[in-house]
């Protein structure tokens, strides 16, 4: 009896998650419904760089390069054929992108896929080198694409960017999207893969001597993260219809570790309340970039005092709190029913 | 292309190949020393820019003064730096410097929005750098061959501390191996704060003559010369200070000269950089000058 | 170059049946430092030979080149069969031959259980894809990963501390986790490097018997670095002796013990250890 208990509460939240997004996406005003998907956005990404980061222990500074791609190909699949002849001005998309329109998953899908397979063609020369390096060399790559991505006139309108893209992201595919990442890379974690994975971060040699082929493991980790990485990609890109080059920029790849530094390497629990606190404070804390009036105090406010309010609080974590918020520890309804525990005996006892 | 042209082309290159050097010289250093690629270099260097450009601006010193004061004052900001972000994490695993690294950068960039505002700024042109030289039919501007006589100076006097000072010694020991050099007596605090500073000041005086070459100011100037400039410390050898010379001269001249030969590929003058750091390091990853280690298990 | 190879090829069926592991001229210098020079051993299956000298003298450069972790500069090694020279660590792990560290390798925080499972990773059939849905044919295997491993930690004698963090275990035990690991992989040779380190007299008498039970129980054949003697020349019907990479004596224990050569690479080591 007590094996099935954590998995049915696990289910009752679920519901309560699919409720709370019904009525949600019925309810609640576009900005509001606009956060929340950009929280199960930013959760998925947070978390596959979990994957990469926190179970292999790879650095890699290059989600914003799978992103772009995610983006762009479900961008130019689900654009309407008027919309791009009207944004395509300079030259005309190149065909057949120019003729197609495809509905909302198999864009997805395709966006992914590519993004996945962009992951194995970085991550083969990337993955052979040491820490420091493969950051650099994977933020050059996320760089490199953007610098194609400016130029590629024909295929992506180059700086001009794309415009209208159909809102088609809505709560539940990105909700949606957000669990099934989660549960993938959760069974993932648990299975004899995520052992290897962490045996991987843990010592590479004991692990390449225990029979881990070290590269291929570290493959297969960065893959499949960057697969996932463009699936939130497409989301983003049908969620705020207009994207540009420079949106994927390693401004976003740092927004992406500054999350999972946050919220605690190694713990998808963490992912997911980093993603939920730093995106509501980040859109919450507009109005600091305006001024502030206390009755009769009045507090300058200066655009980008958000941002270096967060760069504080980033510094300071990495500096004081290295584990972040979870360190490396996930939820477990066997943890909250055992701090919960002695509540219900007291009860018991007094009565 | 005629004669006249391409030693043009070659002067302008060698002119940015300098100011790449000077500042890939800090990233060597730190590197060398600490194991640490320190993204706040960049930054470090569109701090200083910003900071000679006040000097003028608000304070209304003239340029010289300004610029000589920027000096020292970079040098502290790289000292605070390391011994605010960097030192306490000496003994935590890399990749946590490496992180910290890139939390200074943003807190650098966001702090110069918030201060200094997104729109440009238009940095000082002295005359005595504005003027248009004709060497045997070669026009350049003056500022272009003040650079490179400049540059030129730091790099030589750095060459000179490094090599043959005892302080250069030192800073040779600390890179080669930590512990022994601490053994040694050494005291690796201040060696490490010296690099820093070196580094800083080194970067203060590039981004001056950067400011003179490419007037406008912005917060996020310092990622990608820094970024191309840590590539071209690595091309070079990492760790090595000439490898780091070696490394910003080609791909100063480099860059003008593609974009001389091939104008159409202008736009992606910037993934040369990395498209040169992917190749040396499937390559030669220890870089031109570098030497080949094999490590102990 | 056929000709070289075609040499090669009869020297690999000319070793016997019951060869284990041969190594054959193997050497390794770093850079100018010759670490290991033409080191030459046979051995059968079901022996235990062990490997003694001086700090530094090479032993284990010997296990590292074995194991794949360093290409040898010059030589070649057969096991079972099989020319494995220059193979990858994980490949040979993968062909039977596992080992321990000197200075113990464990993933520090991940469960004692979970370190011997992942020795059993390498032998899994299902594919990333399969595990990640969690289909019955992963969860299966999966299962039997966890009974074999718990009856691992049992022959070792930690079953009890299964679900404890590997760093937080004293000495004595984080060795004999590396060597449940080890076994784990199941191989066919199991290599040992040091594993009487820090012990006293009472421990490496446990541990002598503790190399014999292992041994017939997972049908294995030992090849053991020690720097101490008494575990040597206690269990080891044959032992080498190295100095400075260089083999200066093969034989029995009795035969070691009254080598000249032998008793000069370690003098005042010998005084430094009854002191």
């Amino acid at each position: 009896m007590r094996k099935e208990i954590p998995r049915i509460l696990t289910v009752i939240c679920l519901l309560v998650l699919f409720l709370f997004l019904w009525w949600a996406e019925r309810n609640l005003d576009p900005y509001l419904r606009r956060i929340l998907n950009l929280i199960a956005i930013n959760i998925i990404w947070a978390v596959t760089f979990n994957l990469i980061y926190g179970y292999t222990g790879q650095f890699s500074l290059g989600h914003a390069g799978f992103i772009a791609i995610g983006a762009y190909v479900t961008a130019l699949l689900t654009l309407s054929p008027a919309q791009k002849e009207q944004s395509f001005f300079l030259s005309p998309c190149i065909w057949p992108l120019n003729t197609i329109q495809w509905p909302f998953l198999p864009s997805l899908i395709v966006g992914a896929i590519l993004a996945g397979v962009l992951g194995v063609l970085i991550g083969i020369p990337s993955l052979q080198l040491r820490g420091d390096y493969m950051a650099l060399v994977t933020l050059g790559f996320a760089e490199v694409i953007r610098v194609i991505n400016m130029n590629l006139q024909p295929i992506t309108n180059g700086s001009l960017g794309l415009k209208g893209i159909p809102d088609y992201t809505n709560l539940f595919w990105s909700w949606g999207c957000a669990i099934f990442t989660i549960f993938i890379v959760w069974m993932l974690g648990k299975s004899s893969y995520g052992r290897a994975f962490k045996a991987i971060r843990e010592d590479e040699i004991a692990a390449e001597t225990t029979g881990i082929s070290i590269f291929s493991h570290k493959l297969l980790a960065f893959t499949i993260a960057a697969l996932f990485t463009g699936l939130g990609g497409g989301l983003f890109a049908n969620l705020i219809s207009t994207v540009d080059p420079n949106l994927f920029s390693f401004l976003l790849s740092y927004q992406v570790v500054t999350i999972v530094v946050l919220g605690g390497v190694g713990s998808i629990t963490g992912n997911v309340l980093a993603s939920l606190i730093y995106i509501s404070l980040f859109e919450l804390l507009r109005p600091i970039d305006q001024p502030m009036t206390f009755g009769s105090i009045t507090i300058p406010g200066r655009p980008g005092m958000r941002m270096v309010m967060f760069s504080i609080i980033f510094l300071l974590v990495i500096l004081f709190y290295r584990r972040g918020l979870m360190g490396s520890n996930e939820f477990s309804w066997r943890w909250l029913l055992s701090k919960l525990q002695p509540i219900f005996r007291r009860e018991r006892q007094e009565r | 292309m005629s004669l006249n042209m391409f030693l043009q082309h070659l002067t302008n290159g060698i002119s940015l190949g300098s100011l790449y050097a000077l500042i890939a010289i800090g990233y060597t250093m730190v590197y060398g020393i600490l194991r640490l690629i320190n993204f706040a270099h960049g930054d470090i260097f569109m701090m200083s820019a910003y900071m000679a450009f006040y000097g003028v601006a608000l304070f209304a010193l003239p340029w010289y003064v300004s610029f000589v004061l920027t000096i020292p004052l970079a040098a502290i900001l790289g000292m605070v730096v390391e011994r605010v972000a960097y030192r306490p994490l000496r003994d935590a695993p890399r990749i946590s410097a490496l992180i910290s690294a890139i939390g200074v950068s943003l807190l650098l960039e966001n702090v110069a929005v918030v201060a200094f505002g997104g729109r440009p700024k238009a940095f000082p042109r002295p005359p005595l750098f504005a003027q248009e030289w004709n060497l045997g039919g070669v026009r350049i501007l003056s500022l272009t061959f003040f650079i490179i006589v400049i540059s030129f100076i730091l790099l030589v006097g750095v060459f000179y501390l490094v090599n043959r000072t005892k302080t250069g010694r030192a800073m040779r020991a600390v890179a080669w191996d930590f512990e022994i050099a601490r053994l040694m007596g050494i005291n690796i605090n201040q060696v490490i704060s010296l690099a820093f500073a070196i580094g800083s000041v080194l970067a203060a005086a590039g981004a001056i003559m950067w400011g003179m070459k490419f007037p406008q100011l912005l917060p996020l100037m310092g990622v990608v010369p820094g970024l191309k400039c840590f590539i071209a410390a690595v091309v070079g050898g990492i760790g090595s200070i000439p490898g780091a010379m070696l490394g910003g001269f080609l791909l100063g001249v480099g860059e003008i000269m593609i974009v001389a030969f091939f104008p159409e590929l202008a736009g992606f003058k910037y993934a040369f950089a990395y498209l040169a750091l992917i190749l040396i390091l499937l390559l030669k990853p220890t870089g031109l000058l570098g030497r080949v280690v094999e490590e102990k298990a | 170059m056929a000709v070289i190879e075609a040499a090669a090829d009869i020297q690999e069926r000319e070793t016997r049946e019951m060869t284990m592991i041969k190594t054959d001229g193997l050497s390794k210098h770093f850079g100018g430092l010759i670490a290991v020079s033409d080191f030459n051993v046979e051995i059968e299956k079901g022996e235990l030979v062990g490997l003694i000298g001086p700090n530094g003298s090479g032993k284990t450069t010997i296990f590292n080149v074995i194991t794949g972790l360093y290409k040898p500069t010059a030589g070649r090694i057969y096991f079972d069969g099989k020319t494995v020279t220059g193979l990858r660590p994980d490949k040979i792990t993968a062909l039977g031959i596992a080992r321990t560290f000197q200075n113990i390798r464990l993933f520090s925080q991940l469960s004692v259980l979970d370190n011997v499972k992942v020795g059993h990773h390498l032998r899994l059939h299902s594919s990333p894809f399969v595990a990640a849905l969690g289909l019955p044919t992963y969860r299966r295997e999966e299962e039997e990963i966890t009974q074999n491993s718990l009856r691992l930690l049992e022959a070792v004698g930690l079953a009890d501390v299964a679900q404890e963090e590997a760093g937080g275990l004293p000495y004595g035990q984080q060795r004999k986790l590396e060597i449940a690991r080890a076994l784990a992989t199941r191989p066919k040779l199991l290599l040992l490097d040091e594993p009487a380190a820090g012990m006293n007299p009472e421990e490496i008498r446990e541990l002598m018997e503790f190399i014999h039970r292992i041994m017939e129980e997972f049908d294995l054949t030992v090849f053991l670095v020690e720097h101490q003697m008494r575990l040597i020349m206690g269990i080891c019907p044959r032992i080498l002796v190295l100095d400075h990479g260089v083999t200066i004596a093969h034989g029995t224990p009795d035969e070691i013990q009254n080598d000249p050569e032998v008793i000069e690479a370690y003098l005042g080591v010998e005084e430094e250890e009854d002191a």
